[in-house]
């Protein structure tokens, strides 16, 4: 585990307890080439903090299992929870088209959310596409307890990117961190590359206030990318604290589909790496944790994730699960 | 879909029900393997309120389970390949059991094993457990690396693991303990596999587990699950969990099987979809897939139920049991 955790005020959130609400849309707009929803669910906004993410039900569409998405804003007073929606399949394309007035059966808040660092350390949060949904709302409660905040959004293309104002104002970090860097793959807005590449000058920059802590949202190569890229930066102690997009059945803890080999250390002082559940020990995990050498180590297997050899009740090398 | 449960007052309907000496206030139960350790659902459901909560299969041994994908959407369906991922009998019996008997739930507890060894093991340990309330004997799981594992594709292998169980129960101190065989659709001859596990000592059947399917990625042209296949559930195998539990009350009717109780699962999301496995035989159903788009589902069907038979006149879940096998006997 991060020997940097030391430095954050709060250890990783309890495990939440969502609630199901049947919500409202209240209001549907594009932003780049996302879909901002606005949907009505007082009692999961009352409850919700970044890193979060809600269950949305695709009503009678046939499709059973729920869509996770993660928030970008809840609003208690308001009563609403706030997402942007990636059409990526007919499941989100179904809750893209959404409409004020429309419903949508959610659950939330559901996961861990972000730790908070001590009042002022210095952060960085980066989002790759819209992976970038939650960070403005991260940004906002950094800076509020002293944080100097440097946001890096990246993605292939200018028209796949959030949270910066080039796309959108509503949903950006512009305004929220003290800085903005953009890098898109094609160079077709900001940076050339990705966002790792921006990423070594922007923790020198804030290391000379503190220890930085890193933050980021994205597809799992990119916050591998982004583990390996602080360490080398800032040594083996940095805190990095990653929101993983695993796919999800249920989102409640219940059907065990989105695992991932992490290392803890155990009661006896023992580290030992388990299958946990995205949905209830993550989405947000300590960087140093997770087993990168068993995630996405089969290619032909699109971003799922291998049992190490020793982890706990591994297969046998006779057998198999 | 996802009405609040509040929203659905219990009716005067009666719909207790026993599976041998566990009486159930309730007809409707998690499914093993759609549950977790049950605890997860008290956000959603008072877990008391259930007939009962099926834990996930529990093993000798901590298992990791299967790499990942484990999953894969089908049409009104999906593919599960968890491969029995748990913490091990007595992790369970330490940290998981007291859980559910501190919320008042009644629980049957999922065994599964590589041996009929290995399920007189776990049966003998959990009927020490005075929470639990019935076993539940998996020998159908397909997520298993060698599909010979599955037992109940053999009625030989199935009666050899159910007297292993049954013996075990027998000599625990509470020969009463109710001992459900969870059956596999996946069988040319569900009544012979049925037959040899009430021979084998099962006072119980449950029908269906998942039935084995598997999805090739379009991209990849790979198969999606990590672990190759995996078991199909959901609405889409409801008719086959239906004519499952037909033919099992048939023989039972028909004096091949003992007159055990059957309890039904298998694409159960409401309570006209539970109502089709009753009026087929089952006394009682288990709501598995449902669990994972509404939490609350388990408890919700329940009261469903309890309103499609208020409207049409039944008073109590038991005069239903079996109807649609006489077809002089019938409700308003």
């Amino acid at each position: 585990m991060a020997a940097g955790a030391g430095a954050l005020a709060a250890a990783p959130g309890e495990v939440a307890q969502g609630v199901q609400e049947l919500a409202e849309v209240v209001s549907a707009r594009p932003v780049g080439a996302y879909t901002h929803l606005v949907l009505r669910a007082p009692e999961a906004a009352r409850r919700a903090r970044p890193g979060q993410f809600v269950a949305c039900g695709t009503g009678d569409s046939g499709m059973l299992l729920r869509r996770s998405l993660s928030l970008h804003a809840a609003d208690p007073e308001a009563g609403t929870l706030e997402v942007v929606v990636a059409a990526a399949g007919p499941g989100t394309r179904l809750l893209a088209a959404k409409r004020p007035g429309d419903t949508v059966s959610t659950t939330a808040p559901l996961g861990r959310p972000f730790p908070l660092p001590a009042p002022g350390t210095p952060a960085v949060v980066i989002g790759g596409g819209y992976g970038a949904a939650p960070l403005p709302w991260l940004a906002g409660q950094l800076v509020a307890t002293g944080s100097r905040v440097v946001g890096i959004v990246g993605a292939a293309s200018a028209d796949r990117l959030l949270g910066t104002s080039a796309v959108d104002e509503a949903t950006a970090l512009d305004g929220v961190a003290d800085a903005v860097v953009i890098t898109t793959d094609d160079g077709s807005l900001g940076a050339p590359g990705r966002v790792t590449d921006a990423l070594p000058e922007v923790l020198h920059e804030l290391a000379e206030l503190g220890e930085p802590v890193v933050y980021a949202c994205g597809p799992m190569p990119m916050l591998r990318a982004v583990h390996t890229t602080t360490r080398e930066a800032l040594g083996d102690g940095a805190s990095t604290w990653l929101a993983v997009e695993e796919s999800m059945a249920c989102g409640v803890g219940v059907c065990m589909t989105c695992v991932l080999p992490v290392a803890a250390v155990d009661d006896d002082g023992v580290t030992r790496t388990r299958m946990l559940r995205a949905c209830t020990a993550g989405p947000v995990f300590d960087g140093d944790a997770l087993r990168w050498d068993a995630i996405g180590a089969a290619e032909h297997l699109r971003g799922g994730a291998l049992v190490p050899d020793d982890a706990v009740g591994a297969p046998k090398a006779t057998g198999g699960h | 879909m996802s009405t609040a449960i509040m929203d659905l007052p219990n009716t005067s309907v009666d719909l207790s029900t026993s599976i041998g000496s566990l009486h159930l206030p309730a007809p409707t139960m998690t499914a093993s393997g759609c549950a977790a350790a049950g605890a997860e659902l008290a956000p959603y459901l008072d877990l008391s309120e259930l007939g009962a909560v099926v834990t996930k299969s529990v093993m000798r041994q901590a298992r990791s389970g299967r790499a990942t994908p484990r999953m894969a959407e089908t049409p009104s369906g999906m593919l599960n390949s968890i491969g029995l991922q748990g913490p091990g009998v007595e992790s369970f019996a330490a940290h998981d059991l007291p859980v559910l008997e501190a919320a008042g739930a009644r629980v049957v507890a999922s065994i599964a094993g590589g041996d009929p060894e290995e399920f007189g093991e776990l049966a003998a340990r959990l009927a020490r457990e005075s929470a639990v309330g019935a076993l539940e004997v998996n020998i159908s799981c397909p997520n298993v690396a060698n599909r010979g594992l599955v037992f109940a594709c053999d009625p030989g292998a199935s009666r050899a693991v159910l007297e292993a169980v049954s013996e075990a129960v027998r000599a625990s101190g509470r020969p009463d303990l109710p001992v459900l065989a969870k059956l596999s659709p996946d069988v040319t001859d569900l009544v012979a596999v049925a037959r040899a596990c009430t021979d084998g000592g099962a006072t119980g059947l449950t029908a269906i587990n998942t039935t084995l399917g598997m999805v090739v990625d379009p991209v990849t042209l790979r198969p999606q699950l990590a672990g190759v296949t995996g078991g199909t559930s959901g609405p889409a195998i409801r008719p086959i969990a239906v004519r499952c539990v037909w033919q099992l009350t048939a023989a039972k009717r028909a004096g091949v099987l003992p007159d055990v109780p059957v309890v039904g699962a298998g694409g159960v999301a409401s309570g006209a979809d539970a109502l089709q496995l009753i009026a087929v035989g089952a006394c009682a159903v288990q709501v598995g897939t449902a669990t994972f788009a509404d939490p609350s589902a388990p408890v919700r069907v329940a009261r469903e139920l309890g309103a499609e038979l208020a409207r049409r006149g039944a008073t109590r879940l038991a005069d239903v049991v079996g109807i649609a096998h006489e077809p002089g006997r019938g409700l308003r």
